[in-house]
């Protein structure tokens, strides 16, 4: 049986009727009908499927809808405002880090949580952070590269078009 | 101008679907949805080699929701990406060839009543033995997985070439090296799942969009699977996350998203989880080479001898042309004056082996490039002055007649093993680190089509318009690999127009002009001088109308930074835009087409059509590992690329291609592997248990360009997407035995081989003490 959930994603609250059993990624995409959150593995794996629950990094893929209410919860197309990038994406276009793009929305999550937790990470730090979403195509350098250029826009050191 | 005097090529350009990407918004098959959309689902074999007794799906049928359900009796037509030799049917007929084939498939109103359709199918299996590896397939006595074949037994393909006398240039060599390689079985693991959605408009029109590399072939396959007239089918390419091969080949999802739609009088979608992926496969052949190189006194190559047998899983696939690429690809890029070839390719009960970046090169590199390092070391030269010796020159044909029209491949290896000190290094580093010298090669495109046609193998339009732009229409598919950029920043330096201004459509059989497809590396040369040509035509019709405006005569003129002006006068020049509105006010609509075909080549002997290309790209690496004694792990710490992709015409990309490369290629050097159980089944097909390489794995990477420039192709690029995986593994299995002294001849070289071999190394030592 159905249940009647508020979920709020993106600053936005929808009410919605959810499976008990239905995973957040499968309301994200198909209920609420944001596409941008992507389905790798749907097990856990890949990281493909990364939300931010509360600001941190989750899987949507393994994380239940019911247990998300009362959350914040933000896709990739709650970073952004409008045309307006938020300056991690604005730095994986900078750098080359983007190929396919499948892994994208899912890496540019991940790495925002990291630099609002931690500005300056250390090459090891964004690793470690991001290891856990898996990129086919790029072979990370540039992700890597990426999201200390994120840091440093973010911090103001320097600017979109100094890159 | 001069040729390395451009506006737009070979400088970095953003690619213009980056900010889609990066906001989510790009599309892939997944993201579609249409009103009455179904949702499709595959019922699998539990048994890996079984004729098929009966399939009762009544039970499902009646499941509310369900809307169709199909059997591969409804579809027993048989394809194959070689035309001349189909052995695949969207659902398995009669038989089943391995654990996981699908034999039933279901369309329902959502997943999870699909999901619960397929268990109510009841499959009745008559059990045949299974064999899980070349050596029981080709058992005396063994039951033909297919059973018209015409090898025997169940060879899929046997083929040999014989070039000069390898018999008599092993009798005059100094030194003689022989070895036996073995590679393992692994996918390509793109991130994005297949997926597919069909649709049928009232008029019986088939709409399907796919993430697929090859829209022609798809396109193909459908007429000929579904009996529909071509004209009445749209391939439409989505985004597509990742291929690397893998979707360079019809996917059986595909297929059946058409049957379900046309059965069920709805769309469906059918989209593959990661083990359906794991299960469609096609990724790299595991090949056991016998393989046995010599040399003269100088280190001169005499001749190499060449045994193979590739495992090719359980239907044909790319395979034959695999096997011919491998003999293609055995010698370069080296001067060889004598090589003997002979390979085959086994059925297995397992799913099929296929097309993995680099096909062809990978295995014949890895045990080449490792016995000229070991032939080196044995023969008391360095593993660097061995292969620059017999490295090609700047120009080359192969014994077997391939002709190389442009290498810089010795300039590779030379700034490899500068930027990496690898003089310095090699034999000089503690035990435990070390470092491995290795170069590779690969087309840029191939010079025939898998079936006779003459038609040219890329074609592109452009139309300029001074409404709505510039737009390059080109059946070329964007895989991940940033071509639509390639082609975009083709035109904008043809037309001297910023690269932001011009739209690319792509991927599209209704909409762009015929275009072969996204493989063997030849989307920058092929689609490249179509586009360029049509560029070109485009300027043929708008120069005249500008040399009259100008009055000035027509061969003096130039398109650039927005204008077209006369060489020799500066001043006199006119606005791009204001030529094209002339041309329209007097002319009408104003387009062009280019289109481009290889030069071919072939020879008398079997498979002499195989391997041709315009151009080839060259690199060479310095791998370096640090071997944690310990526990075993490998760990690769740095790798110095040299690349010879031509002029590259987005560099960022390129050394986006040559990381990702060097990345996938460690990861099968040293932990991926699927793993096969007794009974066919996969026993790994899972992100967890099968492992890729995670962004804590990877090396330090220094690619660099060697300065290029082929005259004859499009601004002088040759291939970068798959030439730069062909060194790594060899390189990493050189740096381990630099490391340790242990000589690995098979992949992956995991923690437990390199203790295992570390403990035998010692007890021999022992015993010689
Ligand atoms: S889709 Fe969620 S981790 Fe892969
Ligand atoms: S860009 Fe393709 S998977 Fe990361």
């Amino acid at each position: 049986m159905k249940k009647l959930i508020k979920l709020e994603i993106n600053g936005e609250n929808f009410d919605l009727a959810v499976e008990p059993t239905a995973y957040l990624i499968d309301v994200i995409r198909e209920s609420v009908g944001l596409t941008g959150t992507k389905k790798g593995c749907g097990i856990g794996d890949c990281g493909a499927c990364t939300v931010l629950i509360d600001g941190r990094p989750a899987l949507s893929c393994i994380t239940l809808a019911v247990a998300c209410t009362g959350k914040a919860i933000t896709t990739i197309e709650g970073l952004s405002k409008g045309t307006e990038l938020h300056p991690v994406q604005r730095a994986f276009i900078d750098k080359g880090a983007v190929q396919c793009g499948f892994c994208t929305p899912g890496m540019v999550l991940s790495s925002k949580a990291l630099l609002d937790e931690n500005p300056h990470p250390s090459q090891d730090e964004i690793k470690t952070a991001l290891a856990g979403n898996l990129c086919r195509c790029t072979g990370y350098a540039k992700i890597v590269e990426a999201v200390e250029h994120a840091g440093q826009l973010l911090s103001g050191e320097v600017t979109h078009e100094q890159a | 101008m001069s040729k390395h005097d451009f506006d737009v090529i070979g400088k970095d350009q953003k690619r213009k679907d980056g900010p889609k990407k990066v906001k989510g918004e790009h599309e892939f098959a997944d993201d579609i949805q249409f009103p009455m959309m179904l949702h499709g689902r595959i019922k699998r074999s539990d048994i890996a080699h079984a004729r098929i007794i009966s399939i009762d799906t009544s039970k499902a049928e009646a499941l509310a929701g369900v809307k169709a359900v199909l059997i591969g009796s409804e579809t027993p037509i048989k394809y194959g990406i070689v035309p001349q030799m189909p052995t695949e049917y969207a659902l398995a007929h009669q038989k089943v060839r391995f654990y996981g084939e699908p034999v039933a498939a279901v369309a329902a109103v959502d997943p999870e009543t699909a999901e619960r359709a397929l268990d109510l199918i009841e499959i009745e299996y008559e059990a045949l033995p299974v064999y899980t590896t070349p050596e029981q397939a080709l058992a005396e006595g063994a039951v033909k997985i297919h059973e018209d074949n015409k090898f025997p037994g169940n060879i899929a393909y046997e083929a040999d070439q014989n070039f000069g006398d390898v018999d008599e240039a092993f009798k005059n060599s100094h030194y003689v090296l022989e070895k036996v390689f073995k590679t393992s079985y692994v996918n390509h693991v793109f991130m994005e799942p297949h997926c597919a959605v069909s649709k049928f408009d009232t008029n019986g029109e088939l709409f399907i969009w796919s993430t697929t590399q090859i829209p022609h072939y798809l396109h193909t396959h459908l007429a000929k699977v579904l009996q529909m007239d071509m004209n009445k089918i749209h391939v439409k390419v989505t985004g597509v996350g990742g291929g690397f091969g893998g979707k360079g080949e019809v996917s059986n999802n595909e297929l059946i998203s058409a049957l379900l739609a046309r059965k069920a009088g709805r769309p469906v979608k059918v989209l593959y989880s990661r083990k359906d992926v794991f299960l469609q496969h096609r990724g790299r052949h595991p090949i056991e080479m016998r393989v046995k190189v010599g040399v003269d006194k100088e280190g001169m190559i005499t001749g190499i001898d060449y045994n193979g047998t590739m495992d090719g899983g359980s239907y044909g696939g790319w395979g034959l042309v695999i096997l011919f690429y491998t003999a293609a690809m055995l010698h370069l890029p080296y001067n060889v004056r004598n090589v003997r070839f002979y390979a085959r390719r086994i059925y297995t009960n397992k799913p099929t082996c296929g097309a993995m970046r680099g096909l062809g090169g990978v295995q014949p590199r890895f045990a080449l490039e490792s016995l000229l390092d070991q032939i080196a070391i044995d023969i008391g030269m360095s593993p660097y002055e061995l292969k620059k010796k017999n490295a090609i020159g700047l120009s080359h044909e192969t014994v077997s007649g391939q002709v190389v029209r442009h290498s810089e491949f010795r300039k590779c290896l030379d700034q490899a093993v500068a930027n990496s000190g690898y003089l310095e290094k090699h034999g000089k580093l503690p035990f435990g680190k070390g470092i491995g010298l290795a170069g590779g090669y690969y087309i840029s495109g191939t010079a025939y089509t898998l079936y006779m046609a003459y038609k040219p193998h890329s074609s592109a339009m452009i139309r300029v318009d001074n409404e709505s732009g510039v737009t390059v229409y080109c059946g070329a598919t964007d895989i991940g690999q940033g071509s639509d950029t390639v082609l975009g920043m083709m035109a904008a330096e043809k037309f001297g127009l910023p690269f932001e201004s011009i739209h690319v459509v792509s991927g599209d059989t209704s909409l762009a002009p015929f275009d072969l497809g996204t493989f063997a590396s030849r989307v920058t040369v092929a689609a490249g001088s179509a586009v360029c040509k049509a560029a070109d035509n485009v300027l043929e019709k708008l120069k005249p109308v500008a040399a009259i405006q100008l009055g000035v005569s027509t061969d003096q003129l130039e398109a650039r930074q927005g204008k077209i002006y006369s060489v020799f006068e500066k001043s006199k020049e006119i606005d791009f835009w204001k030529v094209v509105e002339k041309y329209i006010d007097a002319h009408g609509p104003l387009t062009a087409t280019g289109n481009y075909t290889p030069p071919r080549r072939t020879g008398n002997f079997k498979g002499a059509n195989i391997g041709h290309s315009p151009t080839y790209g060259f690199s060479a690496q310095c791998t370096e590992v640090d071997i944690d004694i310990e526990t075993g792990e490998v760990r690769v710490i740095r790798v110095t690329e040299a690349g010879d992709c031509g002029q590259p015409i987005n560099p960022v990309s390129v050394e986006g291609q040559v990381e990702g490369s060097i990345v996938m290629g460690m990861g099968q050097a040293l932990f991926e592997e699927l793993k096969v159980g007794k009974d066919g089944r996969l026993l790994n097909p899972s992100l967890h248990d099968y492992k890729v390489p995670t962004a804590t794995d990877i090396p330090e990477l220094k690619t660099t360009f060697v300065d290029s420039y082929d005259p004859d192709s499009p601004f002088g690029a040759k291939e970068a997407g798959e030439g730069p995986i062909q060194p790594v593994i060899p390189a990493i299995f050189n740096a381990v035995y630099d490391a340790i002294g242990v000589r690995f001849t098979e992949m992956p070289i995991t923690p437990e081989k390199v203790l295992r071999a570390l403990d035998e190394k010692k007890k021999q030592e022992g015993m010689q003490s």
